[in-house]
């Protein structure tokens, strides 16, 4: 039988990094990440890996990259400050396809904000921060337990779509302690790095960054095998520079189908009631757990009420959200921004009257009570006719 | 000006007159206010108005906290590397002001920074060594407490070796951080131009002469105070001053400035304490002090605080009246 333990998220995260194979990270001081740093600076030595604190969140994010590239499982954790200046880093990991993991244990924001309070104000940074189309996954856990599993789960997207992963926390997430059985070995998927077993015969010039029918992505190069070009720079099947239009358009394609072509694959989420539910309730992170509290304290009151929790957050669960429209007649999003992942659901619920956003963006929890009376005045409003 | 502490006591017995008064909330024994105090005593003793630029740290957060505010000078805090740059444009501001006749031309205005060593040594350095380049007249003053105590005591660029901190942790495998701490004051005085020293709260007078000297020097001008952290030292509340003093008789901090090429060492003690005093002190350094290795850590350190006061007193003797410009 598994242990029961209390584990902090921020430690929960490191913990579940660990298990998943990191073993290399590098990164610098952040309230409310440092957690994640110092448990990684006490354990990774332990297991060979390493740890290096750098001079600031560039260099961070450049390590990783590297380490990455070398063959080594890697990740940084941060917080909004640290995650802007990553930006470009992770535009380049995006366009050198290195699997990466950025922890993002998001506080309130702009600029240097609230840096003890809880904020969910980095969804659209993760999205398009960095500039330029370019494909990226995003996960938002909303309990310790998750953490723990679905961090495993960011470094294992990470090596199989060979992209940087984006994990969302945030304050509360990362600084409540909560007793979590550790999922035993059976029950955890890691995927290693593919390699290619047909170019490790043949030692001919790798292709790293090649085209190939119905194959999106491509094993990386091991070290030491061959000579491997990478650049940020727009670039042809060999890794080299090229400036020619058909090849920059065609790499930019490649790389957008490598999420888009595999959504499917990738989405989670989470429902609880949605069956008959004419209202539905979205959030996500900590404010999921307010979320679930409100719908059951509304169903209590025989409203017909459930709850959407998206896990991937990018891509965006499209697809089962326009399924529930079909039965659903309004929409409680629930989130601490200004409504950066409810225009994403008005564009699937367009037409919709009820259409409700409860946001804080104070470093408060969204409370049960605060979800619970947008559904109860949203409720009334239905049936008042 | 000879500094005369009855005079300065006198002089700011209001204590809004100063440019930072008391109720903010760094802890008990912080040295971080008294760098502050110091040096804006100096400036207004001078007659100096003071333009304030905060890195983001202990300083920062404890003194402006909402809706009060330690400073009743003009004050601006920008993000946590970029402390320079924002000063230097802020004095580019003042220039320009003065320029188109918004302000006197004869206002004495001075620009200073204040940052920790991880705004400096790290994060920041890119921002120090391009506002020195650009000769803005502006004077960082750097209060080097060796970690990121703001976040809880992680290693810096200046953290000294051996010294506990939770991203270098003294364990079996790793003996907490190995590397020594960069030497900031070379790095400035790499520049051109430049005024840079080192100075240290324990030794007050040293501090406060070299603040004006710096005040009074055409172009960038440094000081890095080393200034204790109580609470991650893990000192005495009222240790930050003896602490200092032993820092400087055991040759850990040297205090000397470099003008414009120029070093001169400010304190000469008679003699020298070994550094092994100055670890005992403190109980950042307990768990160095009980690792198997403590005993050839501690005599590397030695020998390189040694070997480092010489090469001062040769560079001292090398560069006199021989000023880089």
């Amino acid at each position: 039988m598994s242990e029961r333990i209390l584990l902090q998220g921020n430690e929960a995260c490191a913990l579940g990094a660990i298990r998943a194979g990191c073993r290399f990270y590098a990164g610098y001081p952040i309230t409310p990440s440092s957690e994640i740093a110092e448990v990684m600076a006490r354990e990774l030595p332990k297991i060979g890996g390493v740890f290096i604190q750098m001079e600031d969140e560039l260099a961070s994010a450049a390590a990783i990259i590297g380490a990455s590239l070398a063959g080594v499982k890697a990740m940084t954790a941060t917080s909004g400050p640290g995650f802007s200046l990553m930006q470009e880093a992770i535009g380049y990991a995006c366009m050198a396809e290195t699997p990466v993991v950025f922890v993002d244990v998001q506080r309130g924001g702009p600029s240097t904000g609230l840096p003890t309070r809880p904020g969910q104000g980095d969804i659209m940074q993760a999205r398009w921060g960095t500039h330029g189309d370019h494909p990226i996954i995003t996960l938002y856990p909303s309990t310790v337990e998750e953490v723990y599993e679905l961090i495993i789960e960011a470094f294992n997207l990470a090596e199989e779509f060979r992209n940087p992963v984006i994990f969302l926390m945030d304050e509360v997430l990362g600084h409540i302690r909560e007793s979590v059985t550790l999922p035993p070995d059976e029950d955890i998927e890691i995927i290693s790095r593919k390699s290619d077993e047909e170019f490790e015969e043949a030692e001919e010039i790798f292709l790293p960054f090649e085209e190939r029918e119905n194959v999106e992505v491509i094993p990386l190069a091991k070290m030491g095998k061959t000579r491997f070009h990478v650049t940020g720079l727009v670039h042809d099947e060999s890794g080299f520079p090229v400036g020619t239009s058909n090849i920059a358009g065609k790499l930019l394609r490649r790389l957008e189908n490598k999420i888009r072509l595999h959504a499917d694959r990738i989405i989670k989420y989470e429902e609880f009631m949605v069956k008959d539910a004419e209202i539905l309730v979205i959030a996500y992170g900590s404010v999921a757990r307010s979320a679930l509290r409100a719908v059951k304290m509304a169903r209590l009151d025989d409203i017909p009420v459930g709850l959407f929790r998206p896990i991937t957050i990018w891509p965006f669960p499209f697809k089962r959200l326009k399924e529930l429209s079909k039965h659903i007649s309004g929409v409680v999003v629930a989130e601490m921004n200004l409504g950066q992942v409810a225009r994403e659901v008005s564009r699937v619920f367009k037409s919709r009257q009820h259409f409700e956003l409860v946001s804080r963006v104070d470093g408060e929890l969204i409370s049960p009570s605060e979800i619970l009376d947008a559904i109860t005045k949203m409720y009334a409003g239905m049936t008042e006719f | 000006m000879a500094i005369n502490i009855k005079q300065l006591t006198k002089e700011f017995s209001d204590p809004l007159s100063i440019g930072i008064t008391s109720g903010h909330r760094l802890c008990p024994g912080c040295a971080a206010p008294m760098t502050v105090k110091m040096a804006l005593m100096v400036a207004k003793h001078l007659g100096y108005e003071v333009v304030v630029g905060l890195a983001t740290g202990c300083l920062e957060v404890s003194t402006t906290i909402y809706p009060y505010t330690a400073w009743s000078i003009p004050y601006i805090h920008n993000a946590f590397e970029n402390a320079a740059s924002t000063i230097a444009g802020v004095e580019t501001a003042y220039r320009a002001l003065k320029k188109k006749g918004k302000l006197p031309v004869d206002k004495p205005i001075k620009f200073i920074a204040f940052a920790g060593d991880g705004g400096t040594y790290d994060i920041g350095l890119q921002a120090l060594s391009g506002a020195v380049e650009r000769n803005h007249n502006f004077l960082y003053i750097l209060y080097d407490n060796e970690g990121y105590m703001n976040t809880g005591n992680q290693r810096s660029g200046s953290t000294p070796p051996g010294s506990e901190t939770t991203t270098a942790p003294v364990g079996k495998a790793i003996p907490g951080k190995l590397q020594l701490k960069k030497n900031i004051v070379e790095i400035v005085a790499a520049h051109e131009n430049v005024y840079a020293a080192t100075a240290t709260v324990g030794e007050p007078f040293d501090y406060m002469n070299k603040v004006e000297k710096a005040l009074k020097f055409e172009g960038p001008s440094f000081i890095a105070v080393l200034s204790p952290c109580v609470r991650f030292w893990r000192i005495p509340e009222d240790a930050a001053p003896s602490i200092t003093k032993l820092a400087v008789e055991t040759k850990y901090w040297p205090l000397y400035e470099v003008e414009k090429g120029v070093y001169r060492i400010t304190k000469k003690p008679r003699s020298f304490k070994p550094i092994r005093e100055f670890i005992e002190k403190q109980g950042r350094f307990r768990n160095l002090l009980k690792h198997p290795d403590a005993d050839r850590i501690i005599s590397e350190l030695q020998d390189y605080v040694d070997k480092r006061w010489e090469r001062l007193l040769a560079l001292e003797e090398a560069t006199r009246d021989k000023p880089a410009r």
